[in-house]
């Protein structure tokens, strides 16, 4: 499921940040804000995103780069998450 | 204020020359339309179109010397021309004009490069000088008047504005990749690079000397400020510096308003230009004409401060009220008359604006530029402030908030965490030692539209780094200063002349004949402001502080207690307004983006749809959108007619 899970954050992250296709695949353990991807409003587009694509809903205690700044934390939060509401 | 181009190097011959000359001028004869002329010389032609305000029936350029050895071509104004005037009469010097432009050539010939010491005023000129076989060329301390050079066919050639250069047969309108990464990282390319390769600006505070086939450029002014140990031990008064600075920008006024034709005033809402309206207001016996731009969307708008302003100094005042739709229209010749990408639209509503006065029928505005630089105004002192003070106690979750204090004016910080507050203004905080510090979130997020760039461009500055260039172009002494005067030297010395007083400044006014004047530029007001220690320009978190206790009792109350607001206006949005905009769709398709080879079409293709889908929130989003616009604009204009004038409307 992380798979599927990572490939529609890559997939986002490609359209609305990314942009360029003649790049390499960014690092799954790259930072976002780091690498310039993202900037202080792109954050809001990307829990926005989360919350609309995965059915979850991201606390301000969440919104911190251990959860959001890489795609391997951000496939292993929208995981975690979800499986979370499935449990429920 | 005018427009100036010419050429240096043997052979210069009548007609052949002069019309050549003549074809420079026609491109900026948008700059001068009141008069023009041409002098071919031994070894130079001299041209300049001319916008009269001093001097109106003997003022006509180019001017030489009585034996003819020595002429002059000259943009701008001396300020202090009545003075030193009077001086070189006093040494038994002769006049045969009342104009400023005499007056620099006379000392010129009395002093040489020295001159350049004495002039209190804007200006970019070249003066002919036989006697010495050289031609000597110089540009104001900040850069207000623009200057411009290439190399063609074993000749110099100048201009006020590229357009020009480009009339020239065997120059060429060709994108320098680096300019192009210097914009699109830093805002302005780094002096002297431009947008086009080839073509080179002459750096603020400048001189250059052509002789033979060699061109030396080399600075006769740069901004110095006290070391750390000098600030912390300044102990003068308050009271004392107040008064002093008050009495400075009085006098710096009253020279600005000298003209033969009326000075109006530009007037934002803001503390700056409030401050000059009440000044200019004081020193003239009728009321001042005052311009300003309403926006629609209460995001942007000022006109309840400005009301306030006009109505408490009686002024005959003027508002452009300025939509979405009308920056969107404007913008094409926007990028026509900067001759470059810029990464804002703020320079739009600037040139409806000079339309405006224009219009009316005033020539010349005084404006509050340059306060913000050198009385430490602008945000980005204050986050770099803050920025230090969260490097002390990275840990700490409470100091990150004062960043929401800093941009209340941003919705979408409000909304952020403090982790990420921390972690994006944070970005450098293990760097407090790098030059750059104070403006790395910004550089950061500009660099974003680097990416944008087409696979040759990338290639062609693949190893060039604009920050580490900009790094290598900081004086020797820089280390020494204060973190504050080290920020205000990134904006005084790159920032201030490569955008604010060009793309927002002399551009857009001259696209309207329109001569700016800026009080605050005063070389003896930018002097004393450097010599102040840190306290006295950003208290706290409270800017410009000795600017406002010096001149803040004189404006109305809300407007002096005012926190500074920056000037922007709408982005990308002003492109997107539901109906599709004809000539930003076809900017924007794929087959024009690769036609311009610019930038990259898919990339491109996301980031308008980004943007079309109302999906574009962020800073670095719209950036690159205006970015890739004008950059398609200003492609479009180089191939079709890079010489062709500005339209003209008044």
């Amino acid at each position: 499921m992380t798979h599927a899970i990572e490939a529609e954050i890559r997939a986002f992250i490609d359209e609305n940040f990314l942009f360029r296709s003649d790049q390499d695949a960014i690092d799954a353990g790259a930072s976002l804000l780091e690498t310039g991807l993202i900037d202080s409003m792109s954050v809001l587009e990307l829990v926005t995103f989360l919350e609309g694509r995965f059915g979850i809903t991201v606390t301000d205690a969440e919104m911190m780069p251990e959860n959001l700044d890489t795609i391997a934390a951000l496939t292993a939060f929208v995981a975690r998450k979800t499986s979370l509401a499935t449990a429920a | 204020m005018c427009g100036i181009a010419g050429f240096y190097g043997e052979r210069a011959e009548a007609p052949r020359d002069a019309a050549l000359v003549g074809r420079m001028l026609d491109a900026i004869a948008h700059r001068g339309p009141d008069g023009r002329g041409v002098e071919v010389r031994p070894g130079a032609v001299l041209g300049h179109v001319r916008l009269s305000i001093v001097d109106l029936e003997g003022g006509a350029q180019p001017l030489a010397d009585e034996a003819g050895a020595v002429s002059i071509t000259f943009n701008g104004e001396i300020f202090n021309y009545v003075e030193l005037r009077n001086d070189l009469e006093a040494a038994g010097v002769r006049f045969r004009t009342s104009s400023d432009t005499e007056v620099l050539l006379q000392l010129y010939l009395a002093r040489g490069e020295a001159c350049l010491d004495l002039l209190n005023g804007d200006f970019a000129f070249a003066i002919d000088d036989r006697r010495r076989g050289l031609l000597f060329a110089a540009r104001d301390r900040v850069g207000v008047r623009p200057f411009h050079w290439t190399r063609a066919g074993g000749r110099l050639y100048f201009a006020s504005e590229i357009r020009a250069l480009l009339a020239v047969p065997g120059v060429e309108a060709r994108p320098d990749p680096l300019g192009l990464a210097d914009i699109l990282t830093l805002w302005a390319p780094l002096p002297p690079r431009t947008a086009f390769a080839g073509i080179f600006e002459l750096p603020p505070g400048h001189r250059l000397v052509a002789r033979g086939g060699e061109v030396d450029v080399r600075p006769w002014w740069r901004p110095d400020f006290p070391t750390l140990a000098e600030d912390a031990a300044d102990g003068r008064g308050e009271a004392e510096l107040r008064e002093e600075l008050a009495a400075l920008m009085r006098e710096a006024t009253r020279l600005r308003l000298r003209a033969d034709v009326p000075v109006g005033a530009y007037l934002s809402g803001g503390f700056d230009s409030s401050a000059t309206t009440a000044l200019a207001s004081d020193l003239l016996d009728r009321p001042v004409s005052t311009f300003s731009v309403a926006f629609e969307d209460p995001e942007f708008d000022e006109s309840e401060d400005q009301r306030r302003v006009a109505e408490a100094f009686g002024t005959d005042h003027h508002t452009v009220l300025c939509r979405g739709a009308d920056i969107a229209a404007a913008f094409p010749e926007v990028v026509r008359a900067v001759e470059r990408p810029i990464l804002r639209t703020a320079p739009a509503p600037l040139h409806a604006l000079s339309r405006a006065v224009r219009a009316s029928g005033t020539k010349v505005v005084l404006t509050g530029e340059g306060a913000d630089e050198f009385f430490a105004g602008y945000d980005i002192f204050k986050e770099a402030k803050v920025r230090r003070f969260c490097a002390r106690q990275p840990g700490s979750s409470l100091r990150p908030q004062l960043f929401r204090r800093l941009y209340p004016y941003l919705p979408g910080l409000a909304a952020q965490s403090p982790a990420y507050l921390r972690a994006f203004f944070g970005m450098g905080l293990d760097r407090t030692g790098d030059p750059l510090f104070s403006h790395q979130p910004r550089f950061t997020t500009t660099a974003r539209c680097l990416s944008f760039l087409s696979g040759d461009l990338r290639a062609a500055a693949a190893g060039y780094d604009p920050l580490q260039a900009l790094r290598e172009s900081l004086p020797e002494r820089f280390g020494l200063w204060h973190p504050l005067a080290q920020a205000q030297y990134l904006e005084i010395a790159h920032l201030l002349p490569g955008y604010i007083l060009s793309a927002q400044g002399d551009r857009v006014a001259m696209a309207h004949a329109v001569e700016g004047r800026f009080p605050f530029l005063d070389p003896r007001v930018i002097d004393f402001a450097a010599r102040l220690p840190a306290r006295l320009k950003l208290r706290g978190l409270r800017e410009k502080h000795l600017l406002r206790e010096a001149l803040g009792p004189r404006l109305p109350a809300r407007v002096a207690a005012r926190p500074k607001q920056p000037y922007r206006a709408p982005d990308a949005a002003a492109f997107f307004p539901g109906a599709e905009i004809p000539y930003v769709a076809e900017a924007l398709a794929p087959p024009a983006v690769a036609a311009a080879g610019l930038f990259d079409p898919g990339a491109v293709g996301k980031l308008a749809r980004k943007c079309a889908g109302g999906r574009a929130r962020g800073t670095g989003d719209s950036m690159a959108l205006v970015a890739v616009l004008s950059g398609q604009l200003w492609a479009d204009g180089m191939a079709a007619a890079p010489a062709r004038p500005l339209a003209r409307t008044a």
